[in-house]
């Protein structure tokens, strides 16, 4: 009999919210968490837009004490804050103070793109280039390295189990996801935290920038500067934040009485060789359809069983052919298409954290029986036209929401896809 | 700079990093930071640098190897203020 796995809790760190709740009200309305970035345009970025998490160092102080505070980067404090809430949200106690139990049955994939990028950039480099390499300190270290937000939080938590940091580029949240749920259905761990973080620093951005992969045409509209699957489209909105989803085995989860908010039923990896139209930047349409396929196998159900898809789109020229993917992997005429939706629409592309805080926004989708609007694209891609019908731009209410599928298809031409199924008590 | 001023300040800089609250009550200069204030050892290059900055000398790392109490600590700062 295998594994099954739940989501027990959820935390997250978003442009437009951050925690659960305010989340999920601001993705049933549609709230824009994308504004206007000085680093940027001091730096004269021809994107100067972005989406940063509001209000974080006051949470942050409240969580965290000052020698913790002192070792701790955006991306330190986005993971850390989203992990807190997720094991709270859990019903599970943060350790006490003093308390020398590990908890060897709970362990973390929690991953990244590019890493401690500010670190790097406004300590690392300037002060030993200076050669004043005394003054980076202890604290350098533990926020450059890429382990660095897994590591952080083990220690919170005391978690004795694996403890990692994962990388695929845009798919890093939801591979993070799947590499927890596999190591549970194997039964070597009971819970596992999952999910990504990101840091909110112009130099991480700096180099998409430079592929002219970001919306430059939209400086002076920052909340209609995302445009997933619209005609207006002109590349992704850098974004920054964190998601996390704890996970655990349903036995466990039944038997202390936590709250289930929803089953991981199937998940998938790979990759697209860069070839037959897959690039380091460009996913290879056949590696696409082969992971979603995999994903729905693994999940035991029938592509005709999907009821909404949030995807990976990003705003840029992949849009359309990732929709055709999409409905050439679940078999589907473009009329029926099950409803797709961006929540980059709202929050841009927040890189290693975003398969991570999108599935949350899955979960929520869910629980709540709804489908989040994709924002700004009214003006809807001639290519996706056909597809239109399935293209949410307000709150689409569905009360028999079951299955809901996640994926992300990241730079590097790596996929992942992750199946959510509704928890109704079996 | 005033008697104890030096003392204040140093302790103020430790607080931070301080684990053990009964042995911060009761500081005096014979504390041990790493044995009684249990301050962990990684960090203390990050209290030199404090001290640095607070009262605008240089410590060398060599001295910082013969500091284990608070009053060690003092006697240094007050020999690089002159």
């Amino acid at each position: 009999m295998s594994v099954r796995v739940v989501v027990t809790g959820m935390g997250v760190v978003a442009p437009n919210a951050n925690d659960v709740n305010g989340f999920e009200l601001a993705l049933r309305k549609g709230t824009s968490g994308i504004r206007a970035n000085e680093a940027m345009a001091q730096a004269g970025f021809g994107s100067r837009v972005a989406g940063v998490p509001q209000g974080v160092d006051a949470i942050a102080d409240s969580y965290f004490d000052e020698e913790l505070l002192r070792a701790m980067n955006l991306s330190h404090r986005y993971a850390a804050i989203a992990a807190l809430d997720a094991w709270r949200d859990a019903g599970l106690a943060r350790p006490e103070p003093g308390d020398d139990a590990v908890d060897w049955d709970s362990g973390a994939v929690l991953g990244t793109g590019i890493g401690g990028m500010d670190t790097i950039a406004q300590r690392v480099v300037p002060l030993t280039d200076a050669g004043k390499v005394r003054r980076l300190g202890s604290t350098a270290v533990e926020q450059v390295m890429a382990s660095g937000i897994s590591a952080r939080v083990s220690g919170l938590l005391a978690l004795g189990n694996q403890v990692t940091t994962n990388s695929s580029a845009c798919s890093t949240g939801t591979e993070a996801l799947a590499q927890g749920v596999e190591r549970i259905r194997r039964g070597q761990a009971t819970r596992m935290l999952c999910g990504g973080a990101e840091g909110a620093c112009h130099h991480i951005w700096a180099g998409f920038d430079a592929m002219r992969v970001l919306c430059r045409s939209m400086n002076d509209a920052p909340e209609r500067a995302s445009r997933p699957m619209s005609a207006s489209a002109a590349g992704f909105v850098a974004a920054s934040g964190a998601g996390v989803l704890l996970v655990e085995s349903l036995e466990s989860a039944l038997e202390r009485g936590a709250h289930i908010r929803a089953e991981v039923l199937g998940c998938a990896l790979n990759c697209g060789g860069h070839r037959t139209g897959g690039s380091m930047t460009a996913p290879n349409p056949e590696g696409v359809s082969r992971c979603v396929r995999a994903a729905l196998r693994d999940a035991g159900i029938a592509p005709g069983q999907v009821d909404a898809i949030n995807g990976h789109l990003t705003a840029t020229s992949a849009d359309p052919k990732e929709v055709a993917s999409w409905a050439a992997a679940l078999e589907v005429a473009p009329g029926d298409l099950p409803p797709i939706t961006s929540t980059k629409s709202m929050i841009g592309h927040a890189l290693g954290a975003a398969g991570a805080i999108e599935s949350i926004a899955c979960v929520l989708m869910l629980e709540g029986g709804f489908v989040h609007p994709s924002i700004n694209c009214e003006d809807v891609h001639p290519e996706i036209e056909p597809y239109a019908a399935s293209i949410p731009h307000q709150l689409r209410e569905m009360e028999n929401l079951e299955l809901v599928v996640k994926a992300g298809f990241g730079f590097g031409d790596v996929n992942s896809c992750v199946v959510f199924r509704k928890w109704s008590g079996d | 700079m005033k008697d104890g001023e030096v003392f204040e300040k140093v302790v103020k800089i430790l607080t931070p990093y301080v684990k053990n609250q009964e042995a911060l009550d009761s500081i005096g200069l014979e504390t041990h930071i790493l044995d009684d204030l249990k301050v962990n050892s990684a960090r203390l290059v990050d209290v030199v640098l404090e001290f640095e900055d607070a009262f605008d000398i240089e410590i060398a790392d060599d001295d910082v190897d013969s500091v284990e109490t608070v009053g060690n600590a003092v006697e240094l700062i007050e020999s690089k203020i002159g």
